[in-house]
């Protein structure tokens, strides 16, 4: 079954481009993907601008109401996904914990809904 | 002499004592904990039904499970979406024709150390795991389990039924864990056993009759566990742990209800059966060479209902176990223990002293547990205007009710006795 694995964090407490420590970090991150890969449970994955690049929409009487930034303005930010195809919680899990971001914030997986 | 059960009863007990065996089997055949759990109470109705007229079968739950898979291939058949499940009923038609009926209690699978893994399953809510494993393994009726945790029925029966979703739509696999996850996973199946029992403990404090006696479910869960998995250890320990602290549970109140200290316990209220079984397990828990935190616990209370008095208790046994505890499960509950275990070992000053580097490490001036033993060792150093303030601290601290009337009763003892 195929599970999202949500990337959050907050913006500035990972490593940051322009330091020491970013080269190590994006490797861990072409280890990571190179590993699911490998093992034949990456479907696609993903990393998104910053969240200052959000907009949000929403359908107001049949209008399109947009507005600048992100619906919740919460501490930590989706920063980008993993769609693992697993066999089941637990291996979403144990990949999930490999993910470089889960040192710094967290990531949520979800199972992908399937429909009947 | 007990009233006989009516037949009624009698099955009722029975389905009870079964639940775990059959669900667990059901579901490893079904694959979903709820149709299962359905199936199996359309089942439980066919008995109630059945028995009476032609009477209870040589194995009821070999009935019981066979009667649920054709309940099973029935609710397929009704279901509205019945073309997408042909697949899952010519599974079912399968296990239909190995009909249960015939065979003896020992023909069935034992499927429920999965079914405790899955309940248990890191994934869950603390409480939500506690609940179903008392649900699905210990066959509790969602009321009982509510009014155990002065919930009320329909709130946990929302919680039982969004876990059991869950566990379905999430992906949690209905498996024994195995590699370096089963140790990490059977810790947490012990937590919850555990919990379950000390929700018990405190619950006979206050004298709630109308509860459920977690305690002997925890128990009877551990020994389930310990069954089904009797080279663990730990399973062992936790199972000791629990006998021997219940083997105190006739002394531990006073007949005004109060808690009585273990220092001042009739131990001819102990119980000589259960204080056996205990020291027989955990003895056999240690020959397996491989400790933890529920073997040293139990083996702590283990050498305090072995010693015949308050004082000939072997404290440095004692010191020597909990300094052993302190290194796998380094708490401040373990460390004062471990220093009022020192006050009897060693002596009072060198406790005092230890208590000193505590406070040191860390501000301990709002722990409880911590003013009640520094309490207790400047009443023994003679300490008596020290020791009351203390007591009065703590008292102000704790919102625990029988903590409170103990320490009430303490301070009671000791302004009378400083006014002497």
């Amino acid at each position: 079954m195929q599970f999202l694995c949500l990337i959050y964090g907050t913006e500035g407490k990972d490593p940051q481009p322009g330091t020491e420590e970013f080269g190590a970090y994006m490797q861990e991150y072409e280890t990571f993907s190179a590993l699911c890969e490998q093992n034949g449970v990456l479907v696609n994955a993903n990393a998104l601008e910053p969240v200052a690049t959000a907009s949000t929409v929403t359908m107001e009487n049949g209008k399109p109401e947009i507005m600048d930034g992100p619906f919740a303005e919460t501490k930590e930010q989706l920063g980008g996904y993993y769609l693992l195809d697993c066999k089941d919680l637990d291996e979403a899990l144990e990949y999930a914990a490999k993910i470089p971001t889960a040192k710094y914030g967290r990531v949520e997986v979800r199972p992908i809904m399937v429909f009947e | 002499m007990l009233p006989p059960y009516s037949l009624e009863q009698t099955i009722e007990q029975i389905v009870k004592e079964e639940w775990g065996r059959i669900l667990s089997c059901i579901v490893k055949n079904v694959g979903d904990i709820q149709f299962a759990e359905d199936c199996l109470q359309d089942a439980v109705e066919a008995a109630l039904k059945n028995w009476p007229e032609k009477g209870i079968p040589k194995s009821p739950a070999a009935w019981l499970i066979s009667v649920s898979h054709r309940k099973a291939i029935d609710r397929v058949r009704r279901s509205k979406n019945f073309k997408s499940k042909e697949a899952d009923l010519s599974y079912l038609s399968q296990l239909e024709q190995m009909d249960f009926g015939d065979e003896t209690d020992q023909d069935i699978p034992d499927e429920r150390l999965r079914l405790i893994f899955t309940c248990c399953h890191p994934a869950l809510e603390e409480k939500t795991r506690i609940a179903l494993t008392l649900r699905t393994i210990g066959g509790l009726k969602t009321e009982e389990i509510a009014k155990a945790f002065l919930d009320t029925p329909s709130t946990m029966a929302q919680r039982i039924v969004r876990a059991k979703k869950k566990i379905k739509l999430a992906g949690i696999s209905y498996i024994v864990p195995d590699g370096e996850m089963l140790q990490e996973r059977l810790k947490g199946v012990l937590a919850v056993i555990y919990l379950i029992f000390n929700e018990g403990y405190s619950a006979s404090n206050s004298h709630q009759l109308t509860r459920v006696d977690l305690i002997e479910e925890a128990i009877r869960l551990a020994r389930i566990l310990m069954n089904l998995m009797p080279k663990e250890p730990e399973v062992l320990g936790l199972y000791a742990l629990m006998i021997l602290h219940d083997a105190r549970r006739f002394a531990r109140i006073d007949k005004q209800g109060e808690m009585v200290a273990l220092e001042f316990q009739n131990r001819r209220l102990w119980d000589r059966a259960k204080i056996e079984e205990g020291n027989r397990v955990v003895k056999q828990a240690l020959a397996m060479q491989q400790v933890g935190p529920y073997q040293l616990q139990a083996c702590i209370s283990a050498v305090h209902l072995n010693a015949v008095s308050w004082d000939v208790t072997d404290w440095p046994q004692i010191t020597a176990l909990y300094a052993l505890l302190y290194q796998i499960q380094p708490t401040h509950v373990v460390r004062i223990n471990h220093i009022m275990a020192v006050s009897y070992a060693d002596s009072v000053a060198v406790a005092l002293q230890l208590l000193d580097e505590l406070q040191l490490e860390q501000n301990m001036s709002c722990n409880v547990s911590f003013l009640l033993l520094k309490a207790d060792l400047f009443e023994r150093n003679d300490q008596l205007g020290e020791s009351l303030k203390l007591l009065e601290r703590a008292i102000d601290l704790t919102d625990n009710e029988i903590e409170k009337r103990f320490i009430k009763r303490k301070l009671q003892g000791k302004s009378s006795y400083a006014s002497r």
